[in-house]
């Protein structure tokens, strides 16, 4: 298995605030690595920084084999990214919203139906503006988006919030059937026992780094 | 990148027909620009007919510079520009399907603002072709403005209010050009209506070769 993510004492500074402070890890495809730590221990700029949406100021930090500090924007490609947003267009339909993400990263609007079938959003429902929906239903369609674009690895921050029992349930099937197609999984969480089920590996972070790593031998 | 153009333009223009911020908010509030002149003015009809070209212009800069606002607001409300940001659509093809989307509504802005001065403010239309062209190229030109400098103001938490603060003097040149145009078109002035025109096309060629040179690195520095 070959890394998907290899950061060496990466250190990332927004604004004047220092968000990763020396993160040394490195994920293999087909890991599923739980971020765990509490507000502020830099789950969601460690997700931004494999994302190339942070500068990384000092380290080595590679996505895909690229380096993030001569081109961010190269392995964009093959990365879907969750926030704790959903990034959705409020006024379009489900199908459109998932339809466009689908077309604009290279796939068909055909993956969108099956996109929001996977996902188990009714029909009915795929015809409703987005800010019509519940937060769940939404988070099903930024989902569905992500699943339509089929990433090779997936950055998830909270993916289980706002969703019922059942489909926390059917989210980690997905996840685990994503794997098991080729994609890595890296996910923050607070969610315990669904998480920790879900994951092959967990991160704890503190204060910008990596504290403990259930990986690490 | 034809396709992607498209792509973009074509869902930025579906929100608005849903929104319908565009004809329903923004267009209004122009007409309402244009009706206040026309009553302010209105003990002075020859001042409101010599005025009419440039009375457009500042309708078309307010109602523009609302929809740029708009344009780059669907992006970044709800953590959309992440996605803009992430999206494997190359940085050129983002800044032309913008520009392009942002184009179409400012037309349709004109449209309904062009017969509203000719009916209020009683000015007859000598050339259409002038007429037609200068709107054009105000469009084009403001568009590709908005588009390059909204992307700038995009990532800021102030950009509500310095979105309008850095467009409206760079778009300054553009409704000199626009209101020479319109007065020469309106047969107002014998003026050089066609030059005035050329230089707005001028002004678009010049921020689209800086727009598509600039919009990645702009995108990503925000």
């Amino acid at each position: 298995m070959s890394a998907v993510v290899k950061f060496e004492n990466v250190v990332a500074v927004a604004g004047s605030f220092p968000v990763l402070t020396g993160v040394d890890v490195s994920v293999q495809e087909g890991e599923i690595v739980l971020l765990q730590g509490k507000n502020g221990a830099g789950k969601t700029s460690f997700l931004r920084a494999c994302a190339g949406l942070i500068r990384i100021n000092d380290g080595s930090a590679q996505v895909f084999g690229f380096d993030m500090r001569v081109d961010r924007q190269a392995p964009r490609r093959y990365i879907g990214l969750l926030g704790h947003e959903n990034n959705l267009y409020q006024d379009l339909w489900a199908i459109e919203h998932v339809e466009f993400r689908a077309v604009a990263g290279g796939g068909q609007k055909s993956d969108a139906v099956e996109a929001l079938a996977r996902v188990g959003l009714a029909s009915r429902l795929w015809s409703v503006p987005i800010s019509a929906l519940s937060a769940g239903q939404r988070r099903k369609v930024a989902i569905a988006s992500l699943i339509a674009n089929r990433p090779r690895l997936w950055l998830l921050d909270e993916p289980h919030a706002a969703l019922d029992a059942v489909s926390r349930a059917d989210l980690n099937i997905i996840l685990k059937e994503a794997v098991a197609s080729g994609a890595t999984v890296i996910f923050a969480s607070h969610e315990g026992v669904l998480s920790e089920e879900l994951s092959s590996r967990v991160l704890t972070l503190r204060g910008g780094q990596v504290v403990e790593d259930s990986g690490a031998h | 990148m034809l396709t992607e153009v498209l792509l973009l333009a074509r869902k930025d223009l579906r929100i608005e027909r849903r929104a319908k911020v565009a004809l329903g908010q923004v267009a209004p509030l122009t007409l309402l620009i244009v009706v206040v002149f026309a009553f302010a003015l209105d003990a002075n009809a020859p001042l409101l007919e010599i005025g009419a070209g440039g009375l457009y212009w500042v309708a078309v800069l307010y109602g523009g510079t609302l929809l740029t606002q708009r344009a780059f607001e669907l992006e970044t409300e709800g953590g959309n520009f992440d996605d803009f940001r992430m999206s494997p659509i190359k940085a050129h093809s983002l800044f032309l399907g913008k520009s392009l989307g942002l184009f179409i509504q400012i037309c349709v802005l004109e449209l309904v603002l062009t017969p509203a001065i000719l009916l209020l403010y009683e000015v007859q239309v000598a050339d259409w072709w002038l007429l037609t062209a200068a709107g054009v190229a105000g469009a084009v030109a403001f568009s590709v403005c908005g588009v390059l400098w909204g992307v700038m103001a995009a990532g800021l938490r102030v950009r509500s209010t310095l979105l309008p603060l850095l467009l409206i003097p760079v778009l300054a040149p553009i409704l000199l050009a626009g209101s020479r145009a319109f007065e020469s078109a309106l047969g107002i002035r014998v003026d050089a209506g066609w030059s005035w025109t050329s230089l707005m096309f001028v002004i678009a060629a010049v921020h689209t070769v800086v727009g598509l040179a600039a919009f990645g690195f702009l995108l990503e520095e925000n």
